[in-house]
Parts: C-alpha cells; structure tokens; sequence
C-alpha cells in the first residue's frame, strides 16, 4: 500500500545528480514505495534543493535491514571523528 | 472479439483538460481509431507516478475498444522525470482527495465531450489509484463501473484521517453508484485481507453490486509486470476478469 509515511529535514551539504553537483536544503525521508529498489517498500531518502525543480534530486532506495545499518555507520563514524577532535 | 482480418489502429498522444479547481492539466490519452462510439475509460495512476506502466495500460484499454484517459494528477508538483516528480509528492504526503476527485470529474467531462465516446465511461485504478477511482465511483456521478486494484487504506483509521484524506472512502460506500469490481492478492499488506472483509461486509450491507476476487500467492501489486511482486498467471486471470467486467456494464 501507498503509506504516506514521510518527513522532510534542512539540511547543508551538496548533492551529485544527473547535471552535475548541487547544494542540497532538504533530506525527504519515506517508508513507502520504491521507484526501483526490488521490495514492496523501502526506506528512501531524497536528497533535494526544490528551489531547483523536481529534477535537483540524489535518491537511495534501502532495505529496513541496510536504513538501520546506515544509521549505525553513520552514528559511529561521528563519534569517532568527535572524540579525535575532527568536529569542531 | 478481435478477429485477425480485423482492421485496427491506435491513436495515443498527450491531451489537456481543465481538472480541480479549473486547472488545466495534462493526460494521456489512447483510442481505437475509428468513428466509434466506443465507451470511455479514465485511469488513475499508483503513486509512483504517471509512469510507463500506465501509458501502456492506457493503450491496453484501447487495444480493447476503449478511449482511454490517464490524467496526470501529480501535473502541479512541477515537471521533470516521471520519477523525480513522483519523489515530490511522495514528500509532500501525496495529493488531497478534494482536488483528485476534481481532477477525475474533468476528465470524465472531457471523454463525456468527444463525438466518438458512448454514454458509457468507466473507471480504473491501482494502489493508491485504486481507492481514488473506488472514491470516484462514491462521490461523482457518470461513472458506469468502477474496478479498484488493490486500493489501499480504503478502510482508514480515525487516526490516519488529515486534511488530505478527510473521510475513510469506506464512509461513502452507501453513496456507490455503479458496479464495482475489486482485485486483490491475499498476501497484501494494504489492503490486508481483513481490510478487504470489512470493505465488503459495507458493501453488503447497502446492497451493492460488486464482485471482489482474491488471489493466493499475490500480494501488493500483481499486475506489475516490471516489479519483483509480479504474479504471471494471477495478473492473467486478474486481467481476464477486468475485460469481462468491462464487456458486462459498458456495453
């Protein structure tokens, strides 16, 4: 089923899409459909600058299983960088 | 029948039509060639977009003798890939019942305008196009038959209800004003098979004329050909049932 679970962030950074680099506003997160990925549903995560049209847009399409082992890297890699001083 | 020494042809091409709020939007649009009349369908894309496997069930239909409509109900969120715009309203949460139920009306009234439709129209949809064209059938009238694919949250919870989706569709069944045709596989999540129950003890209830068909083996989807859920002799059958439905009440 369509589940419209959805959440939109700010965020800083940029983005590689098909024109090239972009800078990115927003992360839209959704449990829902894939477009490609070969599950029912899947946790997608766009990365967008809407400013730019539907275009300015990097896509992951990720199994429960890999969106949770992503969040764990992510978690852990800052946390690394954090105690050796990186972030500041 | 098709006959072999049939003459046929097609003309499929991009039309536009006032929708919601006299919007102009864009559509898709397949017919048999030919003075007609032939009836009318209006097809209503999943939400993954107004992609490939819509246009070709476009030409489907017609290949089948139907002028067949597939508006573009994501047209406002702007123009890119079918994808990247159906990302869009994916963030946005979907698009709002009110200005999808204007967006079919228009397109009713349009194939209702062309010399070559009966006083015949149907209409179809899959996924979350599924509960819209069960909602179409509810809450416009013109409508000669409905077949709803695996429509999910046709029975939605007090909980899941917002400005977008004000009413459960399952609220206005009593309101059905033409034979439904429902599609479903067992193994779906949305609608589960007890969602489907419930849709059609309400449909009992008021007396309505409708065939549910169920299949094992099939889950969210089935007709896809291009996705992993597809279920080859179940869309088959699945499809069969379609046409004859069709053949019954729009003709």
């Amino acid at each position: 089923m369509c589940t419209m679970i959805t959440n939109t962030i700010k965020i800083e950074g940029s983005g590689k899409g098909l024109q090239g680099w972009f800078p990115l506003k927003a992360a839209n997160v959704s449990y829902d459909h894939p477009f490609n990925a070969p599950f029912e549903h899947a946790l997608n995560i766009d990365f967008v600058n809407e400013a730019q049209g539907p275009g300015a847009r990097v896509a992951v399409e990720l199994s429960v299983e890999a969106a949770r082992e992503l969040i764990r890297t992510i978690e852990a890699v800052l946390k690394v960088a954090d105690e050796g001083g990186h972030i500041v | 029948m098709y006959q072999t020494d049939m003459y046929e042809g097609m003309m499929a091409e991009t039309v536009s039509l006032q929708g919601a709020n006299h919007d102009l939007i864009n559509a898709y649009m397949a017919r048999p060639l030919g003075p007609g009349p032939f009836p009318g369908m209006v097809i209503i894309h999943h939400m993954p977009g107004w992609d490939e496997w819509y246009k070709e069930t476009a030409r489907k239909f017609a290949h089948h003798g139907y002028v067949t409509l597939a508006p573009n109900l994501y047209f406002r969120a702007g123009h890119g890939t079918v994808e990247d715009v159906a990302a869009k309203v994916r963030a946005e949460g979907g698009v709002a019942d009110e200005q999808v139920m204007g967006d079919l009306q228009g397109s009713l009234d349009y194939l209702c305008s062309l010399a070559y439709v009966s006083d015949k129209v149907g209409v179809f949809g899959t996924c979350s196009g599924g509960r819209q064209a069960f909602l179409a059938s509810c809450r416009i009238k013109g409508f000669d038959a409905v077949v709803d694919c695996w429509g999910g949250r046709v029975v939605m919870a007090e909980a899941d209800l917002s400005p977008k989706y004000p009413v459960s569709p399952l609220d206005y069944t009593k309101d059905l004003s033409c034979p439904l045709l429902g599609i479903f596989g067992n193994e779906d999540h949305g609608p589960t098979p007890e969602q489907v129950n419930q849709h059609e003890a309400e449909l009992k209830k008021y007396g309505k004329n409708y065939e549910f068909h169920r299949y094992d083996d099939a889950g969210h989807g089935f007709f896809y050909h291009h996705r992993p859920n597809y279920r080859q002799a179940q869309a088959v059958d699945g499809w069969q049932k379609v046409f004859s439905f069709l053949e019954t009440h729009l003709h």
